[in-house]
């Protein structure tokens, strides 16, 4: 890797991206066989920072990082120094000092990892920031790809639901569109980011039309706090005329595969059906997840 | 005393003149005086520039800025007189804090300061702030600048009151519902970011209200740092069926997008936010058309530890007196836009007219004036900076125009130190 981070997929090379992703191919398939425990980066440290709430992200970098021999931190926000008003280049500052290796970090505020990464030596690896970029749900999101389609160039990626919010819609963007696939999107206008079609996404007026012959469907979580906040009416109304049912689904390729980057809102985004169906790679996503999140340690070390 | 050899910017065009002065008053402009003097030659010579719209933080946030620093600061940029808003803590709303800015700026000596009095209370947009008491006390016009009042009846009371004491309101326009929370323009730099974006017509509908109501009260009214290309077509038309209004902008406006942002700069913070291009080039446009009255700084010194934060947790604002004259020169007048005349309008002439300031290059007038060596270029490094504020997004960038001597009340306040 050129750079000391990873803070999103819009800063790396198409060969950058497929290189973590096949070496996260790698090591799934050597756990796969029932290997757990490497040693490529035994005795170094991490330390995850969460400032948002979460539990599979955080449980996957955590073993990510042991799997490798790392020694890890886990600092929640909530009872550590931030609490009482220390900033993040101070607390930054600290866990530098500390020697750690690297920083995982989630954070509500675009940009926050690159302020990170300006102030410490260790690796800072972006778990989110803000409405930017999730990068590595979107590298395991192709880590899962690849290792179906056998490539990541000329696929037809759909991605539904709230596209304006989500940070993984972005990275799986950025990296999609560098790699030579062609990523469409479908919400509701309220839920729609502006200019996005300037990022060369292709901006669908139906479910129909986004999901028509597409090898990816891909939904995205729809939270009920966009609902107050008047994106849409109801939940309800929102899985009648943008969600994915069986009956949408039937326009994609017959060998389409669904996935979502999880938690899934049963019902809203995307049917039971859908879900827990034949199609359904969510529970995949999950262990490239770990795999893909190991290779990322293991190209910035 | 007279100055001399003097380039300066008069209301006929730009003439080599010797100005002398007696006391504090421009007592005669003409060619090849006798006697000795201060040596101009090279320089060109403005009426003293003034910047209606800057924040001097005292009291209350003397960590970002003082009423001496930002003096300090301006004499540096060549102003000769600054306004400044009232979203001091305590808010600038009543007399006592009026006269307390205005005897400081007396200790202080150096350009002249007029306060701007908060339209209501607090700034809350809820009761009338005691505008008579702070207009006796010096109060040159009202505004409650970093907000708009929500409540249009209470615009409408604050407009018609104000004109009984001969005052305009200064209208910061803001639709905070529409804003949401965004910190950026809506656009493509707002999507590729991830930072939140705020639409044009959040500041739109309340520079339209502003107009309606100065339309049906027959009373003027002032329309703060217009960033928007909808925002100078609004004004324009109202303007072309005679409404009252006058409006400003600021060098931000004219010289950067919203592409600086893309860097997650929080130098780049600033609400308004930095727009499109469009934008950009219709604020030229209202510029050269008349649309736009006059270029003021919005300057919003802020401490390091407030901007050395994520970006949504940064304060909003840029420290500009410094750097206004420059870019403005740069942009406007060798970017073929305006004329050094037309400058000398949107930096000195128009402000005082809009405020009723006074003033002015001519005999008879206070001798306010600033003298400048346009054909310096010099690159903008916010070290040099007197305000106590760094926080410039132009950083780097290389501007002509370098102010030599400012003179206040005929005195010389600011002369450049060679190195």
């Amino acid at each position: 890797m050129r750079s000391k981070d990873l803070l999103g997929l819009y800063d790396l090379t198409a060969d950058e991206i497929l290189s973590i992703v096949d070496e996260g191919i790698k090591i799934k398939a050597l756990i796969k066989k029932g290997k757990k425990q490497f040693t490529d980066l035994a005795g170094k440290s991490a330390v995850t920072l969460f400032y948002e709430n979460s539990t599979r992200t955080r449980c996957s970098f955590d073993l990510a990082a042991k799997n490798l021999g790392m020694n890890v931190i886990n600092l929640g926000v909530a009872t550590s120094s931030v609490q009482k008003g220390e900033t993040l280049i101070d607390t930054g500052k600290t866990l530098d000092a500390q020697q750690n290796d690297f920083m995982v970090m989630r954070h509500p505020v675009a940009g926050a990892p690159r302020l990170l990464a300006k102030t410490v030596k260790a690796h800072v690896i972006n778990a989110g920031d803000g409405m930017n970029e999730h990068p590595t749900q979107a590298l395991l999101d192709f880590l899962t790809m690849k290792e179906h389609f056998g490539k990541l160039d000329g696929l037809k990626v759909a991605i539904l639901g709230d596209i304006s919010h989500s940070r993984v819609a972005k990275s799986n963007l950025f990296g999609l569109t560098k790699l030579g696939s062609e990523v469409r999107l479908f919400a509701p206008r309220t839920l729609m980011p502006t200019d996005i079609d300037q990022m060369g996404a292709k901006v669908c007026a139906s479910r129909e039309e986004a999901v028509k012959g597409v090898d990816i469907v891909m939904g995205l979580r729809i939270q009920l706090e966009r609902q107050h906040a008047g994106n849409f009416p109801s939940l309800g109304e929102y899985a009648k005329y943008y969600g994915v049912n069986d009956e949408v689904l039937r326009y994609a390729k017959p060998e389409a595969i669904v996935m979502h980057p999880a938690p899934v809102n049963r019902g809203v985004e995307l049917t039971s059906s859908v879900i827990d169906g034949e199609q359904s790679y969510i529970e995949d996503q999950v262990f490239s997840g770990l795999a893909v999140r190991m290779a990322v340690f293991k190209a910035l070390a | 005393m007279i100055f001399k050899n003097a380039e300066a910017v008069l209301e006929g065009g730009v003439k080599k003149v010797d100005i002398r002065v007696e006391d504090d008053v421009i007592k005669e402009i003409a060619p090849s005086m006798k006697g000795e003097g201060i040596d101009l030659k090279g320089l060109t010579v403005f009426p003293g520039l003034v910047d209606m719209h800057v924040h001097l933080r005292e009291p209350g946030f003397e960590r970002k800025e003082d009423i001496e620093s930002g003096s300090r600061a301006a004499v540096k940029g060549g102003f000769t007189e600054i306004c400044c808003m009232p979203n001091t803590k305590p808010v600038c709303d009543n007399k006592v804090v009026v006269s307390y800015i205005v005897n400081r700026a007396r200790e202080v000596n150096l350009c002249k300061v007029r306060p701007i009095g908060a339209i209501t209370e607090g700034e809350k947009g809820e009761n009338l702030a005691a505008i008579g008491g702070m207009k006796a006390a010096g109060a040159v016009a009202l505004s409650d600048d970093g907000v708009s009042v929500i409540n249009s009846n209470i615009m409408k009371n604050a407009m018609l009151y104000a004109s009984d004491f001969g005052l305009k309101c200064l209208c910061h326009c803001e639709d905070k519902s529409l804003v949401d929370g965004g910190v950026v323009n809506e656009g493509y730099y707002s999507t590729l970011t991830g930072l939140k974006g705020s639409i044009r017509a959040a500041e739109d509908i309340m520079i339209a209200r502003e107009l309606c109501l100065a339309e049906s009260l027959s009373l003027p009214v002032h329309i703060c740092h217009v960033s928007t290309y909808s925002g100078v077509q609004l004004i324009r038309e109202a303007k072309a069926r005679g409404v009252q209004v006058t409006a400003e902008t600021c060098p931000h406006y004219f010289t950067l997008t919203d592409e600086a942002i893309k860097d997650f700069d929080t130098n780049t913070k600033v609400n308004p936010p930095l727009r499109a291009e469009k934008d950009r080039l219709a604020i030229i446009e209202g510029l050269k058309d008349g649309t736009l009255d006059c270029i003021v700084t919005d300057h919003a010194p802020h401490h390091a530890d407030d901007k050395n934060v994520e970006y949504n947790y940064a304060a909003f604002g840029m420290s500009g007196i410094e750097t206004s004259f420059a870019l403005s020169y740069t942009m406007l007048v060798k970017g073929g836009v305006l004329t050094l005349n037309e400058l000398a309008e949107k930096m000195s002439l128009a402000p005082r007219k809009i405020l009723n300031l006074g003033g002015g290059l001519k005999v008879g007038e206070k001798a306010d004036f600033t003298a400048v060596d346009l054909n310096e270029e010099w690159t903008i490094d916010p070290k040099d900076f007197l305000s106590k504020g760094k926080n410039t997004p132009f950083t780097g960038r290389k501007v002509y125009g370098r102010v030599k001597y400012t003179v206040v009340d005929g005195e010389i306040k600011y002369e450049e130190k060679t190195k």
